[in-house]
Formats: C-alpha cells, sequence, structure tokens
C-alpha cells in the first residue's frame, strides 16, 4: 500500500478546498439557510406539522442530504476531472499508484468535505429550528454512507465527463431533480396515487426517509432498507470504478 | 550539497544486465484504428543519454508513454531493471521520474507543493531538505512559495523536472524539453541532464532538434512511423553516415572541369568560383592528395580551402526520407 500516496492525493485535495473555502463551505451553508428562512420559517409557519413534527424540524434532515449529495458530487466530480483538463493527471497515471489508492485519496477527501458542510449546516440549522437525534450512530453512519457513495459516483462522472458542461450535467439534470422528488420538503404519503408508489424508485427517497428517522424515528420506508440501498448504491458505484481502472476507461489510451 | 547525495541511484543488483530498460516486440494500436507502434524492440543501457529522435506523429509519445504508464501497449513487453511494467509496475514506475511535453501544472498551487506532492505520490516519504536541493538546482527557491500561475514558460518547464526528479528516480524520461524554451534554458537544461548522468540517472529524451541529441546522447535511436530504424552509437552513427566534404575556392574561376581533374566525388560550383570535393573520411585514402596534385597540374590554384562533416539532422533527413513510404 503506498500510503504516502494517498497521504499525499488526500492531503492535495483538501487543500485545494481551504483554497476555495468561500465557495466550498460558505456558500452551501449560505443556501441551506436561505432554505430555512423561506421554507422554514415563512412558508412553515402556515404548515402546520409533518407528521407529528413541526415543518421547519421535518425538513432538517432532507436538506441536509440534498446539500451533502450535491457537494459529493460536485467536489468528487471536479477533483478528478481537473487533472484530466489541466493535463496533470500524467503525474497519477505514471505514479506507483494503484485504483485503490487513488480512489481512498480523492473520494475520501471529497466525502472528508461533504461530511464536515453536512456537520456545518446541522449546526447552522440550530439557529432556526429546534430538533432531535433519537439515533445519532445512525445518523452518523447515513451521513458518512451517503458522503462516500455520492462521491464515488461524483469521481465516475468526473472521468467520465469530457467538458465542464458534462461535468454538470448530472448533478443539475437528474440528482438535483431525485433530490427535490425525494421527500426532502415533504413526506410521501402526502402524494397523491400514483406518485407515491412511483417516489418509491427514487434511490434518494431512501437517504432522506432513513436519514429524517434517525432524527425523529418516522420514516416513508423502513430504515434498514434505506441503510441497505445507501449501501447497494455504493457498491454499484466501487464495481463501476474498479471497472474504470481496469480498463483504463477514459485515462488511459 | 547535501541533496545531491540523495539522488545517486542505489548501486544495480547483482546479476543486473547492462540494459535498465527493454522493450520488446511492443505494438500500439490506437482506438481509431491508428497504428502508433510497430513492434518495436529498444534497449536502453543503464547510466546512458538516449536519445529518440523522430518527427511530429513518429510515435516518440507513445512509447514513452507506454513505457511511463500513460498508454496501454496493445502488444509486447516493457522490462525495466528486469521488472515487468505491467505486472510489477509500482517497482517499475517508482524508478522513473517523467516531464511531459506539455506544460501541465497546477496553476494555484505553489511551487513547494507541488514538488512535495510528487514525492509523495510516488510513495517517499517527506523530506524538506531534499526538495529545497532540487529547487535551488533548477533556481526555483526563490518562488516557492509562490502560485505556479505566476511562473515563467522556462520556470514551469523546470518545475515539472523539479516534480520528476523529487521521488529521486534512477531513470528519467524528457520529452521534447526544448519544445518551446529558449537558447539560454536549453542550455542550463543540457548542463542539468549531464550533471545527472554523472550521478547515474539513466536519461532518455524524445527530440526533434537534431542539435540537441548531437549535443547531449550517447546514442541516439531514429523512430518513424512507428518504428525503430536505427540505434547507433551517435559518434559511430556520424563517422559510418558521415560525409566529410572538401570545399576549394579557386584563384580563377573556372568554366569547366578539366578531363584530368573531373570525378563523380567533385563539383563545380555554377560561378565557377569553388569545387566540391566529397569523401570518407575513414577510409585509407581520402583522394585529397591526387586530387591536390591533380589540380596543380592542370594549372588550377586553390586561394582556400575548408572541410566540413554532415551533421545529425542531414544523417536523419536522408535515413528518414530514404525510406520507401
Amino acid at each position: 500500500m503506498n500510503l504516502n500516496a494517498i497521504r499525499a492525493i488526500y492531503l492535495f485535495e483538501m487543500n485545494r478546498f481551504r483554497r476555495t473555502i468561500m465557495q466550498s463551505v460558505a456558500a452551501p451553508v449560505l443556501s441551506t439557510s436561505l432554505y430555512f428562512i423561506v421554507f422554514g420559517s415563512a412558508i412553515g409557519s402556515r404548515i402546520d406539522t409533518v407528521e407529528g413534527i413541526a415543518y421547519g424540524a421535518f425538513i432538517v434532515p432532507g436538506l441536509i442530504m440534498l446539500t451533502v449529495i450535491t457537494e459529493s458530487l460536485t467536489n468528487a466530480s471536479f477533483g478528478i476531472y481537473l487533472p484530466k483538463f489541466q493535463g496533470t493527471i500524467y503525474e497519477l497515471l505514471s505514479a506507483p499508484v494503484s485504483a485503490v489508492e487513488t480512489v481512498i485519496g480523492y473520494v475520501g477527501a471529497a466525502a472528508t468535505k461533504s461530511f464536515l458542510i453536512g456537520c456545518l449546516i446541522l449546526a447552522t440549522a440550530r439557529i432556526f429550528v429546534d430538533y432531535t437525534i433519537l439515533h445519532p450512530l445512525f445518523t452518523a453512519a447515513f451521513l458518512i454512507l451517503t458522503c462516500t457513495a455520492f462521491s464515488l459516483f461524483g469521481f465516475i462522472i468526473g472521468i467520465w465527463a469530457d467538458s465542464f458542461q458534462r461535468l454538470q450535467l448530472i448533478p443539475l439534470m437528474v440528482v438535483t431533480p431525485l433530490a427535490f422528488l425525494g421527500g426532502t420538503f415533504y413526506s410521501i404519503t402526502m402524494l397523491p396515487e400514483p406518485w407515491d408508489t412511483v417516489a418509491l424508485f427514487n434511490p434518494v427517497l431512501y437517504l432522506v426517509s432513513g436519514f429524517r428517522w434517525s432524527f425523529y424515528g418516522v420514516a416513508d420506508v423502513a430504515p434498514l432498507i434505506s441503510l441497505a440501498m445507501t449501501g447497494v448504491f455504493m457498491l454499484i458505484c466501487l464495481g463501476v470504478v474498479a471497472w474504470i481502472f481496469r480498463t483504463g476507461w477514459r485515462l488511459k489510451s | 550539497m547535501r541533496p545531491a547525495a540523495h539522488a545517486h541511484p542505489a548501486p544495480p543488483p547483482a546479476g543486473a544486465d547492462d540494459f535498465v530498460i527493454r522493450v520488446e516486440g511492443l505494438e500500439k494500436t490506437y482506438a481509431s484504428g491508428f497504428k502508433a507502434l510497430e513492434t518495436v524492440d529498444l534497449a536502453i543501457r543503464r547510466g546512458e543519454i538516449f536519445a529518440l529522435l523522430g518527427e511530429n506523429g513518429a510515435g516518440k509519445s507513445t512509447l514513452i508513454g507506454a513505457i511511463c504508464g500513460l498508454v496501454r501497449p496493445s502488444g509486447g513487453r516493457i522490462l525495466v531493471d528486469g521488472h515487468d511494467a505491467v505486472a510489477d509496475y509500482r517497482a517499475v514506475r517508482a524508478k522513473i521520474g517523467l516531464v511531459p511535453q506539455e506544460l501541465h501544472v497546477d496553476s494555484f498551487e505553489r511551487v513547494m507543493d507541488t514538488v512535495a506532492f510528487s514525492r509523495g505520490l510516488f510513495g517517499k516519504p517527506r523530506d524538506p531538505a531534499f526538495i529545497e536541493g532540487i529547487l535551488r538546482e533548477l533556481s526555483l527557491w526563490e518562488k516557492r512559495n509562490d502560485k505556479i500561475i505566476a511562473l515563467s514558460g522556462g520556470m514551469k518547464r523546470r518545475l515539472l523536472i523539479a516534480k520528476a526528479l523529487a521521488h529521486e528516480p534512477t531513470i528519467l524520461f524528457l520529452d521534447e524539453p526544448s519544445a518551446g524554451v529558449d537558447v539560454e534554458l536549453r542550455r542550463e537544461m543540457w548542463q542539468m541532464v549531464h550533471r545527472l548522468r554523472a550521478r547515474g540517472v539513466t536519461i532518455i529524451l524524445t527530440t526533434h532538434y537534431i542539435e540537441e541529441a548531437e549535443e547531449m546522447a550517447d546514442r541516439v535511436g531514429v523512430i518513424n512511423k512507428g518504428e525503430i530504424l536505427l540505434v547507433e552509437e551517435k559518434t559511430t552513427l556520424m563517422r559510418k553516415l558521415g560525409r566529410r566534404e572538401l570545399t576549394l575556392h579557386l584563384r580563377e574561376p573556372l568554366a569547366a572541369l578539366p578531363d584530368g581533374v573531373a570525378g563523380p566525388a567533385l563539383t563545380l560550383a555554377e560561378d565557377g568560383r569553388s569545387l566540391t570535393y566529397v569523401f570518407d573520411s575513414q577510409s585509407e585514402d581520402t583522394g585529397i592528395a591526387g586530387l591536390l596534385r591533380s589540380l596543380a597540374e592542370a594549372g588550377i590554384e586553390v586561394r582556400d580551402l575548408a572541410t566540413s562533416e554532415s551533421s545529425l539532422e542531414e544523417i536523419f533527413v536522408s535515413l528518414v526520407r530514404g525510406r520507401p513510404q
């Protein structure tokens, strides 16, 4: 195991985040705060409760998930796309570094960053609403799993993308809609037929539902199914990454 | 200088042969169907400076890329110090430093950080003193805290060399090191390469500047259309293929060569004021004495004379052009 390489990549990526601290941390915190003000306070004050939880508190887990998913995708995809774009990837390809080490370095750094942002938003939410966390270990597990799984997914997008437009394509066109429709702002029980059934095909629903369960003990789907689905998604991403490195797809000519 | 001591490569293991790199039957066909390398065989000697000469698109970068791990070979194998470049890539790549042709840099990184990153990436523990030594040697120490974007093109080129040397490689690849580099920096780089060689580093450079190969290389390989046309000691190559020319400036212009003097090796300039005689400097009898005698007998007076030998460039052009296309 080339531990020095993992450390070099990890620190390089964390350093990049530090340099861009404004975009990296301030922006997601600001935008989430806006959600709290608009949906939580302004509109939320007109909504009674959802499944017995004050609306402002109800949206906290969903908003954290929404941000963490977006951040993981953006950070991880940009992290590996940038060397491809700049051409500096030559160094990684010529280094005595295995696929596993590369992924631990890049994905680990991206996941760390989105995990930190998730925690930061959790703290920020405290300013706006009162919430409880019933199962903190599950909260942490969901958060870490989600950060890792979506950073892996972002890594794949970064390798697949051959332009900045494409880099934005999946996060904007697929993941943001899925996150919005995944019960971030509502419970799927509030949806009419057939949409409540359709929603079950949305993978993000399982993340939000499970994560919310760890806060308030109420969920749209059983929490263990949520955890399993997140795990399965991560395994699929790992499989794709393994294939990418075995074939050199989009990395080596 | 202390850091230089680090750069001494370990002596070759007992039983290691003289060739540090062996390329055997290497082939590369790109997904587009373009065949960049046709069955290439090449052996690089330990500690030599090897220049790979070829025109743009001849396959130089593909060959280097295959050895360094950037290109997946379609066939054949590469051995570095006896290690297979695919199966045992860690051992192979740890020995190799690569300076790419293009100035690929992380614009917003600091000079020192990026060199330290390279060292870590290649599996070496931190060594700030060693990094300092490299940066000083490449005149980058003053810029160590600058962002790369602020560096000039020449400094970026030096930075790429610093990055390639950061993990103390015993083999250094320089892909077109002089591309877009001014004369002074080119000289500096050549000196640097000679210093590295003195420490035992094997250096392989690709170039289409013949001057560079002529100046630096111990051996020259010529690649064209994905095939190695020849590999030869530079001096042997120049001697073997090198023609010498004797130019005789005449006191009085000649309308034509007198019968007693004319021969296939001798040509008269259009203005009739000079004669050019081509000869093989290696042969026992160059024919010069006889020529001068016959000129004297014919009453042709020589005012001045000069000799020149064909450059590597002329040799190269004749090799590449002379092949059936």
